[in-house]
């Protein structure tokens, strides 16, 4: 039996780790993929305090080093369920079960899909979620982002160095992110804006070669060949599992407030999967540190 | 085994003529989740037995990511007898690596 079974390694699974092995518990984390969560994605961190510059790898490996050092154990297992058993929480993975007194759900958030037809498919064969991952791939070619807010506009503005054509597409005729961000893509000659459409149906044998464009004002579809489509409208959460376990809000966030409990005694929650305004490393790591520390105070 | 630097030199005599299946993982310095899979790579290395492992990186080889139409890092494609037989696209576990193979 664990003290304290976190359930994502990710910035705020990690942080929790450190903090219930420092007072002493027992801790296991599961992780699904890779330690690190998010962030790893992203070549320089510029605002996580006490840090000036870092890679997202080099964040995730020190935070990793320091969990596992401190004794914290991470097991590479998707946690498909959890039991509320009373003293005993049964975490069980896809590849067994393990018995904790405390949970910590750290599961993050992961990138909205269009939810359009083929899209999974086409992932790595055009479709994309990160422009600064995979922009390189398509230098001289036409793509297209799909968004409205400013991490559509800054992917344009990053595509827009490196291809031919870059097409913003957006289901309003306003956006949501910086008008300033908005007037210098206008100014640019490769960025071509495509308002209030939606992308019905992505096209092509083996990889992307065309999108199909449907007009919300009059209802007309067009074609638009691209060979990338970067898709850029926002995170969700990845809590589905969880849901009859915890109360979760509309969007399936977990609900929580500052304490980090949720509706069930001996479940605590911390980062991107809880509801919360400003989702960040940072705010991940103080939820992390909170939910330890409230996950001790239950067992003792 | 080791695993395997493949280049546009080698490519032809490591994998396309290769009588074990090989897996091949495209990846770059700059890519996260690139590192992330750099040790799993590893791993596979000193266990398989029936297939050998090696890496193109795509800054220096952009032919051969072009040709395969590597459009993401990591990618992971296995070769038999010269021919693409599975891909894997983004970090991957091992065991998912695995049954690229089969
Ligand atoms: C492109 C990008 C750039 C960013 N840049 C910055 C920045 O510069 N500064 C900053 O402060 N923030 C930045 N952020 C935000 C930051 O990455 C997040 O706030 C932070 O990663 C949240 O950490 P987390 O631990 O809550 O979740 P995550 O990082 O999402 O980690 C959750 C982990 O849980 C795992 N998991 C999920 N479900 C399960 C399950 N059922 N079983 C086992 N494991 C599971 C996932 O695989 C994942 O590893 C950025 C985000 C993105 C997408």
């Amino acid at each position: 039996m664990f003290d304290i079974a976190i359930v994502g390694a990710g910035t705020a699974g990690l942080s929790a780790a450190i903090y219930g092995v420092r007072a002493g518990k027992s801790v296991i984390v599961f992780e699904a993929l890779t330690y690190g969560g998010q962030i790893i994605n992203t070549p320089e961190v510029e605002n996580y305090p006490g840090i000036r510059q870092i890679s997202g790898f080099d964040f995730a490996t020190g935070l990793y080093e320091q969990a596992t050092g401190l004794g914290a154990e991470v097991v590479y297992e998707r946690v498909i369920r959890i039991d509320d058993q009373g003293d005993t929480k049964l975490v069980v993975t896809e590849d067994g079960q393990y018995e904790a007194k405390s949970v910590i759900l750290a599961t993050g958030a992961k990138n909205r899909p269009l939810g359009v037809e083929r899209e999974e498919e086409l992932i790595g064969a055009g479709v994309s979620y990160c422009a600064t991952c995979d922009g390189a791939f398509f230098r001289g070619k036409d793509v297209a982002v799909v968004g409205g807010g400013n991490t559509a506009l800054e992917d344009a503005a990053y595509l827009s160095a490196y291809c031919r054509t870059v097409y913003l597409i957006h289901r309003r005729d306003q956006f949501r992110g910086e008008e300033k961000s908005v007037e210098r893509l206008r100014k640019k000659e490769n960025v071509k804006f495509v308002l209030e459409s939606r992308v019905t149906a992505l096209n092509g044998e083996g990889k992307l070669e065309s999108i199909t464009i449907e007009h919300g004002k009059n209802g007309e579809t067009t074609q638009l060949a691209v060979e990338g489509l970067f898709v850029a409208i926002g995170q969700m959460p990845d809590n589905e599992a969880f849901a009859n376990l915890v109360d979760v809000d509309h969007s399936g966030y977990i609900k929580a407030m500052e304490s980090c409990e949720t509706n069930v005694p001996g479940i605590f929650t911390a980062g991107d999967c809880r509801t919360k305004k400003v989702r960040q490393l940072a705010t991940a790591a103080a939820d992390g540190a909170i939910a330890a520390l409230a996950a001790c105070e239950y067992i003792d | 085994m080791e695993v395997l630097h493949i280049t546009t030199e080698n490519f032809e005599s490591e994998v396309v003529k290769s009588e074990m299946p090989v897996l091949v993982d495209f990846w770059a310095s700059w890519c996260g989740p690139c590192r992330m899979l750099a040790p799993v790579i590893e791993e596979l290395a000193g266990e398989l037995t029936d297939a050998k492992i090696g890496k193109i990186n795509v800054d220096e080889e952009p032919d051969l990511a072009k040709k395969y139409g590597v459009m993401s890092i990591p990618t992971v494609i296995a070769f038999k007898n010269g021919e693409e037989v599975g891909r894997s696209v983004g970090f991957k576990p091992k065991n998912a690596l695995v049954k690229l193979l089969k």
